[in-house]
């Protein structure tokens, strides 16, 4: 599998803490909104008022456990994505928010070791395909499992869309 | 090897023989369900696509309930989006505001899904049809798009938590309970990625209402589905669906194998569980009723698709009959759908509850997602029915959200602070 640019990373770390919810990371009030630019202004809002001015683009997030739990509003994870997030690292997601992330082509990875070692504001590599993250600023590596063949299918193709457009098309 | 109910269901659509947790199949979907806002960007996506045919809209089924009857512009724009989507590709299952509810209640009452089918919702809580013996999950809108697209979904099969409950149930105690006290041992990632099998000598003292609202709340524990075995109180609700009685369906009744195999098992003993009580703020962070000291409140919300059925309400209307709502108390009832609100007409529910002083309104989502019809102001303190206590869930930031069971909200409404309906 040859390297894609989608999906090799390089970021600093906005880090947070475990149980992260769907509703803080996109309240209800806002899920109505289906803009991508007007997403990406609420994102993280009743975690963080000021989330959109501390990331570039490109960053990580970095939790740990059952990021993203509670509801299945695919405007949570994609309010990530369109604010500029290149990734995200957890010690574990929320079984709808990761599957979502698959299907709309974000990245992200359970690492808790990672997680355990990395502080926000540090700067991490990721090599998806190698199953590698450097911290850069800790000098320290990690691995993590890789997705299995179905699912790495779908992230080549950028997310579920691709997929569906090529099955479509065989039939 | 033996398998659990989600497993057979499974692999019964995926046309093998057995599967095992953590392989992943596509299997195609009896239905697949969006409610107005994952509709409305399912929909966005298959344009995105350029996909403007459907593989088969028998098997589509939009329901609007989340800011519907609609709060402001934006939402009927939405809702619009919606209904004329359905219009143009004429879909079977499109429930208009007035002809159903909230989209959890309407989707098992109206035979929308059957036992041993697989369903998928745009919804986290489509978890709650687990409780007529189907495989039910919430996705996201891409999902929902491929799935209207392709007729398919794509699953890791979950590992099965076998959860028993023995003993029998002490008065004012209820699913809703059970489900908290499970929560409190589980915490809200005890069952990621599982699929919850309720059991044990309780499943025959339990109601249909008791077992959805156990359903509904298996993904506050991470899962991804929450399921029960089918008996002849499974057989009334399916069989006495509109879509039943018109159409006769077949269905599979799945019982598990006796030598299945769970990843987690536990049994709980409630013979004991007195009513349970989820604090701010998150479902799992669960004390017994007892526990709790003088809370005064501002609101009480009773119903949505957690305890909106039938028999919640005429738990919480027990408690009203010849009772008043305490004056700093506003108390709000949200019947799960049209037909609940009508089975409640027939037996004089809504009349019990507007004389007590509460608010009887239409099925709408409205306050429990802090949407509309009911928002939590600055530190207010509220009493729900409802499936989650995040913080701002309701509404601002500050408020608080306790989630009970409905007899306990009824009560709570009419003390003016947390309490039992054995203190009235
Ligand atoms: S009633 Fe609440 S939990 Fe149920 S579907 Fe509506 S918003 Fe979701």
């Amino acid at each position: 599998m040859k390297n894609n640019d989608n999906i090799q990373l390089d970021g600093t770390v906005y880090r947070v803490g475990e149980n992260i919810n769907t509703d803080v990371i996109m309240p209800g009030r806002w899920c109505h909104l289906t803009d991508d630019a007007e997403l990406a202004l609420h994102c993280m809002e009743d975690y963080d008022t000021e989330f959109n001015d501390k990331i570039s683009k490109g960053d990580i997030i970095v939790a740990d456990d059952n990021f993203g739990c509670g509801s299945s509003r695919e405007v949570a994870p994609l309010s990530i994505k369109v604010a500029g997030i290149g990734g995200i690292v957890a010690a574990s997601f929320a079984r709808i928010f990761y599957r979502n992330c698959i299907n709309i082509g974000l990245p992200i990875f359970e690492s808790p070791e990672c997680v355990e070692a990395t502080e926000m504001g540090d700067r991490l590599q990721i090599d998806m395909f190698d199953g590698k993250i450097i911290n850069v600023t800790k000098e320290l590596e990690f691995s993590f499992a890789p997705f299995p063949p179905f699912m790495k299918t779908i992230i080549d193709k950028g997310g579920l869309r691709g997929y569906v457009l090529e099955k479509l098309r065989k039939e | 090897m033996g398998l659990t109910i989600a497993e057979k269901i499974i692999a019964d659509h995926a046309g093998v023989e057995s599967v095992t947790p953590g392989q992943i199949v596509n299997v195609p979907v009896d239905m697949a369900m969006a409610n107005e806002l994952s509709a409305a960007l399912a929909i966005k996506e298959l344009n995105k696509w350029g996909i403007d045919k459907l593989h088969d809209p028998t098997r589509v089924c939009l329901i609007p309930d989340h800011f519907t009857p609609n709060k402001d512009i934006n939402a009927a724009g939405i809702a619009t989006l919606v209904k004329n989507f359905a219009r143009k590709h004429n879909v079977k299952y499109y429930y208009e505001v007035g002809r159903a509810g909230i989209e959890h209640a309407v989707i098992p009452l109206e035979g929308v899904i059957l036992p041993g089918e697989i369903i998928i919702g745009g919804d986290s809580h489509t978890c709650t049809a687990g409780a007529i013996n189907s495989f039910a999950t919430g996705v996201g809108s891409t999902d929902i798009a491929a799935a209207w697209a392709t007729g398919e979904v794509w699953f890791k099969v979950p590992p099965t938590a076998r959860l028993n409950y023995t003993g029998k149930l002490r008065p004012h105690v209820y699913g809703k309970d059970l489900i908290l006290h499970t929560l409190k041992d589980l915490t809200t990632s005890g069952a990621t990625y599982m699929a919850i099998e309720y059991g044990g000598d309780v499943f025959d003292q339990l109601e249909m209402a008791d077992r959805l609202t156990m359903a509904n709340m298996a993904i506050e524990a991470g899962a991804k589905a929450g399921l029960f075995r089918f008996d002849e109180k499974t057989r009334e609700i399916v069989e006495s669906s509109e879509r039943f009685l018109k159409e006769k369906p077949e269905y599979k009744i799945v019982d598990p194998d006796p030598d299945a195999k769970y990843t987690l098992e536990r049994t709980y003993d409630i013979s004991k569980l007195e009513p349970q009580i989820a604090c701010p703020f998150s479902p799992d962070n669960v004390q017994p009723l007892s526990h709790i000291n003088n809370v005064p409140i501002d609101q009480v919300v009773i119903g949505c698709c957690t305890n909106g059925w039938l028999d919640d309400l005429e738990r919480a209307a027990d408690v009203f009959r010849g009772r008043k709502v305490h004056e700093n108390v506003r108390a709000l009832i949200f019947p799960g759908s049209q037909k609940i609100a009508m089975e409640a007409m027939d037996l004089g529910l809504p009349q019990i509850f507007i004389e007590a002083g509460c608010v009887f309104s239409s099925s709408t989502c409205g306050p429990c997602i802090g949407g509309h019809m009911g928002v939590l102001g600055e530190n207010e303190v509220c009493v729900s029915t409802t499936n989650r206590n995040f913080a701002g869930r309701m509404g601002h930031l500050s408020s608080q959200v306790y989630l009970a069971n409905p007899a306990v909200a009824a009560a709570s409404a009419v003390l003016g602070r947390i309490g039992s309906p054995e203190e009235l």
